[in-house]
Parts: C-alpha cells; structure tokens; sequence
C-alpha cells in the first residue's frame, strides 16, 4: 500500500498542501469580504442611478458604469499585471498572499456589484411603491424592503463571486500569488509533477461544490417564496 | 375632504407631454365610500396615485382637509403619507416579512410607536381582519384573500384617515371579492374612514360606493351617487358598464324587444316601493296587459332595488303611467 502510494503520489508533500490550502482559503476569504463591502455599496447606487428607479441619475449612472464595465472587461490575468504598482503603494509588496488580495477584490468586487444590481431589479415594483406610500424615505427603503426582498439574490451572488474569486485565487500563482493555484503552477506545471496538479485540482473542485452547496443552502433558507 | 381642483397630469415621453388625467376638479367627502370605475387606461391609477403624491400632478391644487399636499416638502409629505393606507391589487407584501411584521412595517418605518404599541396595535389589527391564527407565517403561504387582508392591516396601522384601493378586488374569486368588500365596508362603517377605491368591475362599485365617478380617457365623465348613475347611466361609458356588469347583451336585447307588442316600458324601483306588489293594481286599475321581457331585483350598497322592462297592450296607458310614477317608481318609455 505504501509502495504504492510511493510512487502515485511521489512528489505529493502534504504539509505543503495543507499550508496552500490555508492560503487559498485566506486569499479567498478576504478577498470575497472586500469584495461584499465594497461591491455591495456601488450595487446599491448603480440600482437607485439607473433609469426611472428612486434617485435616477444619468450622469452617474453612466460614469459607475463605465468604471465597472472596464474593471470587469480587463482579463483577470491582466489586471493582476497591471494592479502590481497599485498593490506595492497599497501593502508593500505585490507576492504572496497579501499581495494577491488586491487585484483579486479589484476584480471580485465590480462582479459583485453588477449581481446586486441584478437582484435588486428583480424586487417587485410595487413593493417599493407600497413602501413609499407608507412614507418611507429612500434610506428606509433600501434597508427596511429592497435589501431584504433582494437577500435570497444577494447571497446567490454572493456564492457565484466566491467561486470566481477561487479561480482567480489559483491564477494569481502566475505572479507568486501563494495558495495551491502557486503550487500547481511551480511544482506541477514546471517540474512536471502530475501528481501534485491532480491534487491541487481535485481541492480546488472539492472548495467549489463545497461553497456552492452552502450557498444553495442559504438561498433556499432565506427564500420565503 | 378631499379636493381636486383643476388638476391635470402628463407624462412626458420621447419629449411630448401625453394626457394622463385632463384637467379635473371634484370634491370626496370624508367618510363616504367614492368609487372611480373606468377601462385600463382611462387614467384611474393616475387619479388615485395623485391623492397620496406617488404621482406628482403637473398642474392645479389638491387639497385634503383644506391643506395643499402638492406644497408639501419631502418630509411633510411623508408625514402626509402615513395618514393615507394604500392597498393593491397584488397585494405587495414584502415577502422576506411575516404577517405581523408586514402589518408592523409602516409603525417602525414612522419610528414614533414603541416596541409594544406595535405588538399590541398588530394583535389588535390581526383580530380585526380575522388572521390571528396566521401571524407567523409568510405571505407565501396565504392564499389571495388573506394576502389582502394582510394588505388591509399593514394600510390601517398608523390609524390612516383616508384609504386608497387600488384595484383591491381585481386578482380575487367572486367569493373572496365579497369577503375583502364586506370588510371595506365595515371599516368605513367602524372607523369612518375615507375611501377611494378604483375598479374596473360596476359590480364593486353597485356593492360598496356611496357615489363614483366614471372616468374615460382621462377624464371624469359622470360623477354622483351610486344609485343615480347606476339607475339612470347617461354617459355611453357608463351605460357600457352598467350593462356589463348586469351581463345584458344589448344585441340580443333589442332582438327581444323587436318580437314584443305594443308600449315598452323600462321601470326601477328603488328602496321600500322594490317589494310592493304594483304591478297587479296597475292593471286593474287601468285595464292594460302587460308581460314582462326582463327583469331584476338587487342592491346598491344597502338599498334595495328593481329594474323590469314590460311591454303593455290595451288599457289606458296614461292612466297606467300616472299610477307607476305616483307610487314613486321612474317609468322610461322605450318604445
């Protein structure tokens, strides 16, 4: 059994898997926080900007727009080049883990925002109206009806922001990013180490259908249609 | 009271100003029950949404309790709006609130009500409208009539003055229409609460309205009390309503009519002359036959009422004429 293992998984070093692991988790995490505080807000604006909605503003609209629009038509693999001046002003350095935090919210977070938007505009018409006749003012109705009746979307968004942002994660190893995208990458793919791809890429898989299952699972506690 | 005075709305679009509501003026009492009964499009959303400035007019005044609402600044007006319930025809709960919270909602939006004034104005509401068993469940889980009752609770928590209801009935049953109308009713009735009540269907409007306005492409066509512009429709708009509503084919009407003899009378009867047994010693007296093509006895809110449509032979028609109208019943000639 052990021979066997030998020479299956010859090269595999588990403690530096777990450890990548850990860095992924993290890369994700944190990214996927940020992306949430700062996409959510610009969501929020983008919805009420937009035509014939509470605080219609073409202007603005127009010019948040664009901004995410160029953010999010920037390759992911691009953006983690031209983020790296950005990232050294921003924490120090643009390698490891922290360094791949902030391109990796500088893309998660215009997706992000563009998903709540979306569910914001799925939210009945007439209840923002019923809620204006009640004499809310906009505050009240962002917080007291469009961001509860839009939940079950938000948390959708949510988990498909996640899923992007493990696969972002694993391709910001092409710039020593850190995680297991970093370990497919140097032990994998340079050293031709099969065994090590196929491990780095069945976790990867695993940390999908395991985010997607609890997303699912939120979504469907939150919806009360 | 509410006043409209010279009151128009447009809509701008592709840079021209379509008419949604013609220049308008009309009074509605307080506590009277008035109905606005017009086809899609003829501008009745418009009108109500007017009285609690979801839709701002683009000219005239109103004036509800001889203050004008159209003056008001973004803060009064929301003061202004929780004295006005709202009700619609999908309901619009929110979905991701109980039923007690729905009916909760406008008292936390007003943030002037204590935690238990709440709770204790929801039970009171939720007694009310007879869904204290369905407290903690979810709008999804209610059925079409319950929806609106949670509608009519979550309108009537900060003790409004003035109800609008916006096609309350129309995505009900027959059975549950009655039901939501009936409660209406009673509310008005209890309270003594203003409401204006838009629909498409005469058959709301013959059960609960004290007077209606019939309205048609923007403007106000007909307007007084229920039992007059039921009874005696003037406006062809009104007239098509009225027929509907009591499934008259006109076509196959004046079919029937054609194949009778003689004089045809259209006869209403209103409140207490409905039940008198006339019609036996009209004839007598004046030695006429009569056969009746149609005919129908029903209510205008409490009043009863009866519309026959007679054709007479023989006789003295005068006489006959003489002793319907003295016993105060209205005679039209239609042949």
């Amino acid at each position: 059994m052990e021979a066997l293992m030998e020479t299956l998984m010859g090269n595999v070093d588990w403690l530096e898997i777990g450890w990548a692991s850990w860095d992924t988790l993290v890369m994700v995490g944190m990214s996927l926080l940020f992306s949430v505080l700062i996409g959510l807000p610009i969501g929020v604006l983008l919805f009420l900007f937009g035509k014939r909605q509470l605080l219609e503003q073409p202007v603005a609209y127009a010019v948040l727009s664009f901004v995410v629009n160029v953010l999010r038509s920037v390759p992911f693999i691009i953006l983690l080049i031209v983020m790296i001046p950005f990232t050294v002003l921003l924490i120090g350095t643009s390698l490891g883990v922290a360094g791949a935090i902030p391109p990796l919210v500088a893309g998660g977070a215009p997706f992000f925002a563009r998903l709540v938007e979306t569910s914001l505009r799925e939210v009945d018409r007439g209840i923002i109206e019923a809620t204006q006749a009640m004499g809310a003012n906009v505050r009240q109705i962002i917080f007291g009806a469009l961001l509860p009746e839009a939940l079950p979307g938000i948390i959708a968004g949510i988990t498909v922001t996640a899923i992007t942002l493990v696969s972002y994660a694993a391709m910001s190893g092409v710039i020593g990013g850190g995680g297991l995208g970093d370990l497919a990458i140097r032990f994998g793919y340079q050293r031709f180490q099969t065994d090590v791809m196929v491990i780095t890429v069945a976790l990867l898989v695993i940390f999908v259908q395991v985010l997607q299952m609890v997303g699912d699972r939120l979504v469907l506690y939150f919806s009360r249609k | 009271m509410i006043v409209f005075d010279q009151v128009q709305k447009s809509y701008q679009v592709a840079g021209r100003a379509i008419p949604a509501l013609h220049p308008t003026s009309m009074t509605i009492e307080t506590g009277e029950v008035f109905g606005i009964v017009g086809h899609s499009g003829a501008g009745k959303s418009t009108l109500v949404r007017l009285i609690n400035l979801l839709e701002p007019p683009t000219g005239g005044r109103i004036l509800i309790d001889d203050e004008d609402i159209t003056r008001y600044n973004s803060a009064e007006l929301r003061a202004f709006r929780r004295k006005v319930g709202m009700i619609f025809q999908h309901f619009n709960l929110l979905s991701s609130k109980t039923v007690a919270d729905n009916i909760a909602f406008p008292m936390k939006l007003a943030g002037i009500y204590s935690k238990t004034e709440i709770r204790e104005r929801v039970q009171e509401l939720l007694a009310r409208v007879s869904l204290t068993d369905h407290a903690d469940k979810y709008p999804s889980q209610l059925s079409g009539g319950q929806k609106q009752r949670v509608g009519i609770a979550r309108a009537l928590a900060c003790r409004p003055t003035i109800l609008l209801c916006d096609e309350a009935t129309s995505a009900l049953d027959p059975q549950t229409t009655q039901s939501v109308l009936k409660l209406l009713g009673d509310i008005n009735k209890e309270l003594g609460l203003t409401i204006v009540l838009i629909t498409h269907e005469m058959d709301v409007v013959r059960r609960v309205c004290d007077r209606v306005a019939v309205m048609d492409a923007g403007r106000v066509v007909e307007m007084g009390p229920v039992s007059e512009v039921f009874l005696h429709p003037q406006h062809p708009t009104t007239r098509d309503f009225v027929f509907e509503s009591e499934n008259i084919d006109r076509n196959e009407l004046q079919e029937d009519l054609q194949k009778a003899e003689g004089r045809i009378l259209r006869l209403t009867f209103k409140g207490e002359s409905t039940y008198k047994p006339l019609l036996g010693s009209v004839a007598r007296e004046s030695g006429v036959d009569f056969s009746i093509l149609s005919g129908r006895i029903d209510h205008i809110k409490d009043t009863p009422y009866g519309q026959l449509t007679l054709s007479l032979v023989g006789g003295d028609l005068d006489v006959a004429m003489q002793a319907l109208e003295a016993a105060d019943v209205h005679v039209e000639v239609v042949r």
